[in-house]
């Protein structure tokens, strides 16, 4: 044990890293839940910006939902939008800033429901920015209601039987939806629950920020989270959860890339 | 033969105790001290860093970003 010990003090050291945090994560703690996806993609956000060194030239829209305080987070520019209308925003900064990286970062209840038109016609028009779009099929903030993501037959605190669809209709497959239009140039659907799909992300999230420079459309970048304290499970229940039905659902895998759809077995 | 030697370190005090780093390791490295941080949570810990191979899963799974990881290869 004590020639253990003796190689920890040998490991620990400066010269011996190969992870830390982020420095373009501030101090702060994040706001969200024990195991909350969102804490996983800001983080691979900022090491993406911090990776391509873009600091000063990036701005992040943040949303209405849990991922509201993403400005107290990302040591970069932010603006806030109100609930839904980041893409909008987002357009604007982009086109008085054509130069800038501009991305948003949103809930699939500010995005997919009270957003969606702002979120299809950024898509349409193909404005040269990214969009990140963490679904975790409810709202998270307000306390678990249905989102327009919600599974057919999921439980929700405004489906308490699980989600009837003839009377609330389909869940809305958004990314495979913005991949119709000709304004999207990169459309992926990631996740964070494993250390393999959290590198994958990393290399999506980067692609999106490089495609700015093209000026050849939008960057939709779909993760798939969990909201452990909605589906009311332990983050490891909801990850498992998730695998097993949301996954099925909402495959992980690139949709379009280069404005070209990928062909999918 | 060489050897590769990982070990992590952990921001205890803003570890909020989810336990996904628990579950991604391969090695079966981390658990949970029984003790609790400020906040009240239970902080992963390595309970066995003999089994460290600095392999990152845990620094990557983890939502808070508490941990850092280091590695060393040792030629014996
Ligand atoms: C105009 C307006 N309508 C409704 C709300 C209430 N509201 C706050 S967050 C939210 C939903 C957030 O859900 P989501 O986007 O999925 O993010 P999450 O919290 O799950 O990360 C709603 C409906 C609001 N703040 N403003
Ligand atoms: S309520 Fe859900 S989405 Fe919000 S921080 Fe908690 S786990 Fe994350």
């Amino acid at each position: 044990m004590e020639k253990e010990n003796l190689r920890l003090d040998e490991i620990i050291r400066e010269e011996n890293i190969v992870f830390k945090k982020t420095p373009l994560l501030t101090d702060k703690v994040f706001s969200y839940c024990p195991g909350c996806g969102h804490g996983v993609v800001h983080r691979v956000i900022m090491e993406v910006i911090d990776e391509l060194g873009i600091q000063s030239e990036t701005i992040g829209i943040s949303p209405v939902g849990c991922s509201v305080f993403a400005y107290d987070f990302m040591n970069i520019d932010m603006q806030q939008a109100a609930h839904g209308r980041a893409p909008a925003v987002a357009t604007g900064i982009k086109r008085c800033w054509p130069d800038k990286y501009v991305f948003t970062y949103q809930g699939d209840g500010d995005l997919a429901a009270i957003g969606t038109s702002e979120t299809i016609h950024a898509c349409n028009r193909g404005e040269h920015i990214a969009i990140f779009f963490i679904n975790n099929g409810i709202y998270g903030m307000t306390g678990g209601q249905m989102a327009p993501t919600t599974l057919p037959g999921m439980k929700s605190s405004t489906t308490p039987y699980g989600r009837d669809t003839r009377l609330m209709g389909n869940p809305i497959k958004i990314t495979e939806l913005v991949a119709t239009l000709p304004g999207t140039y990169f459309v992926t659907r990631q996740s964070v629950h494993t250390a393999v799909n959290v590198r994958k992300l990393k290399k999506a999230a980067k692609m999106a920020f490089e495609n700015q420079k093209l000026k050849k459309g939008l960057s939709f970048i779909e993760v798939v989270s969990n909201c452990n304290s909605g589906w009311k499970m332990s983050p490891i229940q909801a990850n498992r959860w998730m695998e097993e039905n949301m996954l099925p659902f909402y495959p992980i895998g690139d949709i379009k890339i280069n404005g070209n759809f990928v062909k999918r077995n | 033969m060489a050897k590769i030697k990982g070990a992590i370190v952990i921001d205890i005090e803003r570890c909020k105790g989810c336990e996904l780093c628990v579950d991604a390791c391969p090695t079966d490295v981390i658990g949970m001290e029984k003790k609790v941080n400020s906040k009240g949570y239970h902080y992963a810990a390595m309970e066995h860093p003999e089994n460290c191979t600095g392999c990152v899963n845990c620094a990557l799974v983890c939502p808070d970003a508490v941990i850092t990881v280091y590695r060393k290869k040792f030629e014996d």
